[in-house]
């Protein structure tokens, strides 16, 4: 392993394990002040980035293929729980078995296929495949019309639009959104090799959960603003603007491990804090509406899935399109 | 029952497999699993509803849960006739001719002996649009010549959603099954007054 992985690596490593011996320590104190619903939430919480760490580093050793499945398994079950807690009427029925089976799993296949080296038997060489030209507009083209026409091929024209839109707000979150994380590894980076790419997904992933853990922290000072008393009582100016500024710095501190300058690394980590921060407040929009608290309560003692991601959800194609840019100037 | 270890591994793959594709979250309210003689008696959207709560129950559990079926939809066919026999070990009645002396009711006390639970869906037949119909008086007659049964309430969510009426393909939402507290025919209930209490019994496990 080179040293900048080590580093990233190792250093969130030791963050956890201080979150974890926080948590153990807290617990054990009777009398330590703080609030036990608070304490549980930030057990869970380490519990789910332990998790997480763990799957994305195993998938990120075992190479390409394995990333964009992990994703893809992921965005199959957010789309789970989204659907799930979205009222179809039979009509959406078959719609919704080709955006399960035929539109989630090509978008992913086709992001794992971009600039893979394939085999040209004529030319006895490889050549590389390139499927962002698809891929980047297959779900808001191709399946969002598709969506439309299978939904009035289906008969039921009751509140028509409505439902379509909830079919391809579903789709564009949970699977096309989320699929431009992994497609961060087909970038070109200006260095060679698998290691600086695997790094730039870590540095995503971290600098998204860093800013939803720091907004949440600085949200419980005092005197709050709330930003949308309606939708999400927990989200004020305070967390996101002290939040957005500390991961700021913290995205800039990391630049090494980056392709970036460091007023890029920067600028990237202010863009996905704010992104991650969208995110956040529309999904707890589409549960207010639906009445839930997370969509975990479906499965008992788990968190949902998509209360996990949809930060990343919201910042990965806007992360993705900024360095791309950048890598192309 | 011939249990080979063919045949165990394949209902343990096929029990797995649909705790993954129905995503289904499993609930005992009030309730404990328990390998005693039982009828557990559900809510009916979907041909997949006897295979989520068979693949709910625990693995000694599920062995002896015997589910109760249409012999016209679980003959249909080599693979349905392989889940029903093989590995369900399902009761398939025929729904064409029911007599009078070889009723469904006698022949599901026959084949439970003192060993087997039984899985059923009082409504009698699928409900397309996911509210429940009445129950059949089967449940009733059931609970008169075997009193000693257990009956256990469970309540299907989204099932109807996953795989509706007329359709072939299912789409993978999540489901979650709920098992309710046990209940016993009361002395001299009378029929419709039980049925109602173990329709409700069922509905109430939607709510909580």
């Amino acid at each position: 392993m080179d040293p900048k992985t080590l580093g990233l690596v190792g250093g969130v490593l030791l963050l956890l394990a201080g979150g974890t011996a926080v948590v153990q320590v807290l617990r054990g104190r009777v009398d330590s002040g703080i609030d036990p619903a608070i304490l549980e939430t930030f057990r869970l919480r380490v519990r789910a980035w332990w998790v997480l760490f763990a799957v994305l580093v195993a998938a990120l050793l075992l190479g390409r293929a394995a990333t964009v499945v992990l994703f893809g398994l992921i965005s199959f079950w957010a789309l789970r729980e989204f659907i799930t807690l979205t009222p179809t009427r039979p009509g959406d029925h078959r719609t919704l078995f080709w955006v399960f089976f035929l539109w989630t799993p090509l978008q992913f296949v086709l992001v794992g296929m971009e600039n893979c080296w394939l085999f040209d038997e004529n030319h006895w060489a490889y050549v590389g495949m390139q499927s962002y030209d698809l891929y980047s507009i297959l779900v808001p083209v191709y399946a969002f019309l598709f969506i439309l026409a299978r939904v009035a091929m289906a008969g039921d024209y009751k509140r028509f639009l409505e439902r379509t839109a909830k079919i391809q707000a579903g789709l564009l979150v949970c699977v096309y959104c989320l699929s431009y994380a992994p497609a961060l590894l087909t970038l070109e980076l200006p260095d060679a090799g698998w290691a600086p790419k695997a790094l730039l997904l870590f540095f995503f992933v971290l600098i998204v959960q860093l800013s939803d853990a720091l907004q949440y922290a600085w949200a419980q000072i005092p005197s709050k603003h709330v930003i949308v008393p309606t939708i999400n009582p927990n989200k004020t100016w305070e967390g996101l603007l002290g939040g957005t500024a500390s991961v700021t710095l913290l995205g800039a501190a990391l630049w090494w491990a980056t392709p970036f300058s460091v007023p890029v690394a920067a600028l990237m980590s202010l863009v996905i804090a704010v992104m991650g921060f969208a995110g956040g407040l529309t999904l707890s929009a589409i549960k207010r509406d639906r009445g839930v608290k997370d969509y975990g309560t479906l499965v008992e003692g788990h968190g949902g899935v998509l209360d996990r991601i949809d930060s990343m959800c919201f910042a990965a194609p806007i992360f993705f399109h900024f360095t791309r840019m950048w890598l192309n100037t | 029952m011939e249990s080979n270890l063919k045949t165990n591994l394949a209902r343990t793959i096929l029990a797995l497999l649909a705790r993954f594709l129905s995503g289904a979250s499993v609930r005992w309210i009030d309730s404990q699993p328990d390998t005693c003689q039982r009828v557990y008696f559900a809510n009916h959207t979907s041909h997949l509803d006897a295979i989520v709560i068979w693949s709910a129950l625990p693995q000694a559990v599920r062995l002896l849960a015997r589910p109760v079926g249409a012999k016209d939809y679980w003959s249909a066919g080599r693979i349905r006739r392989y889940i029903a026999d093989e590995l369900f070990n399902a009761i398939l009645i025929d729904r064409t001719e029911i007599k009078v002396h070889q009723s469904p009711v006698d022949l599901m006390i026959r084949e439970i002996g003192d060993r087997h639970s039984l899985i059923v869906f009082p409504e009698g037949g699928r409900s397309s649009t996911g509210e429940m119909g009445e129950f059949k008086s089967g449940l009733y007659y059931l609970c008169k010549k075997r009193p000693d049964l257990e009956m256990i309430p469970v309540h299907i969510d989204n099932m109807n959603r996953i795989l509706p009426r007329g359709e072939v393909l299912p789409v993978p939402l999540l489901t979650c099954i709920s098992f309710g507290p046990p209940m016993w025919l009361e002395a001299g209930e009378p029929k419709m007054e039980f049925l109602r209490r173990a329709r409700q019994a069922v509905q109430r496990l939607k709510e909580v």
